[in-house]
């Protein structure tokens, strides 16, 4: 059989989608999506249930096309190119492996279909199951492994064929926690490994943030932000953004001023001063603070920080850090988190102040 | 299941146990005693069927018209199976109409109606005549051939239906992963989809068999005498000879046989893939 040459062959590619939108009969599942994915990069797609992370994937792998927009690969347009030409390696929630083809014959499919050499295909196929441990289950069945073992063997065949783009849907949403752990280091491993492109879809933005070189946030078909995972957590753009990665603080600010790259409005009787994060936003405006960058204390830390007295509600211990729910004195709700060894235990319903370094706080237009 | 569980699938299972034995069982141990008692007690009837030329020819027949019958519906049922599942919605209404129209007309009524369509002064020969392409009409009719298209035109919608649900079992990630990674449509059916259908295949084939063993209508009508199988021998030594004991024997020997085939198959699929 003559080696079909595959697009996907070439190592790590570079994919520019441009204005994709997609529309299922009067419903648009994406609107006007632009992206570029960097030759090696890990690229996460975050993003609540229905928000289109999976219609996003299913485009770049060619199974359904676009409404609208341009698909581009090192410079090429592909957009009309179909899944099989493109040749990515594609790993499918709940796994989509082959239940009639052994551990071994699963792995080895891509390769005889691209009409490799029998010997090829075996040295190839020992060396996936090697690389993803699963030495000794060669000859088993899908159904006769664990969860785990049956994703390993997914990434093992959508890696063999060495293709130049990693395509991975939820691929861990049905494992539990530990195991979930232990497979992030494993595909983190891989990609370190292949220097393939990897896109990556999840709902779990701690996962998200664990594994990504780069974050796109989805949310209702829109691409809300880009970006490395601190500049996502740290300094999002829109409340959406910020609520989703993680739990945060919002108060609430009046009589908004701006000065340079500081911000300042008022919160109950205390001047609170921001950076800003976007030059234009609209009047009200909202100061967020993750809780893991406050602290509290007796008294008020006014050098470079922001402070307001508050009431502690309720403690948490939980290991490592202590969960303090606490209120203003209007009654807004705070969250805090602290390491446990670095805070003296406070009495319930004592007087403290909670305090954050002014760079830690950043500016978010009061709607989403 | 617990022992009160037990008990009560047995009372709701009572009338059939009971009907079954009444009407199957029971008569069927006449036909036993017949085997082994006419003309004269002993086994001499069996020695009959194991030996006699006519009975040893009509076994042959049989089992050649069954696998070819078997093969031809299997084909079919598959390409019949494979649109009313994976069509377009006109293409699984019509598949599916198809599938069902069958089922509301006799067997006696189909059989009639092949042999107006084959028989030497039918629809096929006349037209093919009148318009020059033969001189003499073909024998389509009264032969085994006749059987055969009759016999795989009635046996289709039984194997349509585990072949179908074998197909929609399938997960269609699955598929799509083979395309993914760059197979062909051709490769993907070949090696994908239809190994993963094997069950259902299997179950139809069983069943198409099992049946095809015992036809009578069909082979009677569309052979007109000159193409005889098993159950149509048995008719004839009972109702037009005084041979009851070998149409008993026979009978036994086709049940038996029917029997070890459904144990066989047992092993290796579950009831469940023999319904749609
Ligand atoms: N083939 C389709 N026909 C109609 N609507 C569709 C189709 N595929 C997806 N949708 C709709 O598009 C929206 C986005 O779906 P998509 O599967 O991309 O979401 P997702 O972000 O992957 O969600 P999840 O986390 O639940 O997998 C959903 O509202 C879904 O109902
Ligand atoms: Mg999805």
């Amino acid at each position: 059989m003559p080696q079909r040459m595959q697009l996907g062959d070439a190592k790590a590619a570079e994919i520019k989608a441009v204005s994709i939108g997609k529309t299922f009969g009067a419903f648009r599942a994406l609107k006007d999506l632009s992206l570029d994915i960097g030759r090696g990069e890990f690229l996460t797609l975050l993003g609540p249930s229905g928000s289109g992370k999976t219609t996003f994937l299913m485009i770049l792998a060619g199974f359904t096309a676009p409404s609208e927009g341009r698909l581009m690969m090192d410079g090429r347009d592909i957009t009309d190119v179909p899944a099989e030409d493109r040749s990515y390696g594609m790993v499918f929630q709940g796994y989509a492996l082959f239940p009639h083809l052994t551990v071994e014959q699963n792995i080895a499919f891509p390769l005889k279909v691209r009409g490799r050499s029998a010997a090829d295909i075996k040295r190839r196929v020992g060396e996936m199951v090697e690389r993803v441990g699963l030495i000794g289950h060669e000859k088993k069945l899908p159904t006769k492994l664990s969860g785990g073992q049956q994703q390993r063997v997914a990434l093992a065949r959508a890696l063999a064929f060495e293709p130049s783009v990693l395509l991975l849907d939820e691929p861990f949403s049905a494992l539990d926690k530990n195991l979930r752990e232990m497979m992030q280091e494993e595909v983190k491993r891989l990609h370190q490994e292949t220097g393939t492109t990897f896109v990556f879809v999840t709902h779990d933005q701690s996962e998200a943030l664990a594994l990504s070189s780069r974050v796109a946030i989805f949310n209702h078909g829109e691409l809300l932000q880009v970006g490395r995972p601190q500049d996502v957590y740290e300094r999002p753009s829109n409340r959406f953004v910020a609520e989703f990665l993680g739990e945060i603080n919002l108060l609430p600010l009046d009589a908004l001023r701006l000065d340079g790259d500081r911000a300042a409005g008022q919160f109950e009787d205390r001047t609170i001063v921001l950076a800003r994060t976007k030059p234009q936003i609209g009047p009200k405006a909202v100061a967020a603070v993750r809780p893991e960058h406050m602290t509290i204390a007796a008294a008020p830390n006014n050098a470079g920080h922001n402070a307001i007295a508050c009431r502690v509600e309720d403690a948490t211990y939980l290991g490592a850090v202590t969960r303090y729910h606490l209120k203003t004195r209007t009654g807004a709700s705070i969250a805090v988190s602290m390491p446990t060894v670095a805070t003296p235990p406070f009495a319930h319903r004592a007087d403290v102040w909670v305090s954050w370094p002014i760079e830690q706080g950043f500016l978010l237009p009061h709607q989403t | 299941m617990g022992k009160s569980a037990t008990s009560r699938t047995i009372l709701l299972l009572a009338p059939l146990l009971l009907f079954l034995g009444l009407a199957y069982v029971v008569p069927f141990l006449g036909v036993v005693r017949w085997s082994v008692t006419l003309p004269e007690p002993g086994l001499g009837q069996y020695r009959a069927v194991l030996t006699d030329p006519l009975v040893q020819s009509v076994f042959i027949r049989t089992l050649r018209i069954c696998l070819i019958v078997t093969a031809a519906v299997l084909a079919m049922a598959y390409a019949i199976a494979y649109v009313w599942v994976r069509g377009t919605p006109t293409q699984r209404m019509l598949a599916e109409f198809c599938i069902l129209v069958p089922f509301w007309i006799s067997v006696l009524t189909r059989a009639f109606g092949w042999l107006a369509l084959l028989s030497n002064r039918g629809l096929i020969n006349t037209w093919l005549q009148a318009a020059g392409i033969i001189s003499e009409p073909l024998a389509l009719a009264r032969n085994e051939f006749g059987v055969i298209v009759g016999m795989t035109h009635f046996l289709i919608p039984f194997a349509v239906f585990p072949i179908a649900s074998a197909m929609r079992a399938i997960d269609e990630r699955v598929l799509l992963a083979a395309r993914g990674m760059g197979a062909s449509r051709s490769r993907i059916f070949w090696s994908v989809f239809v190994p993963l259908t094997y069950g259902g295949l299997i179950g139809a084939a069983l069943i198409v068999f099992v049946f095809a063993l015992g036809f009578f209508v069909t082979p009677a009508i569309l052979g007109g005498g000159r193409s005889v199988m098993v159950a149509e021998l048995v008719y004839l030594r009972i109702f037009q000879s005084p041979d009851w004991g070998l149409g008993a024997a026979i009978s036994v020997v086709l049940v038996l046989f029917i029997g070890i085939l459904l144990a066989l198959m047992r092993r290796f699929i579950k009831p469940a893939h023999l319904v749609g």
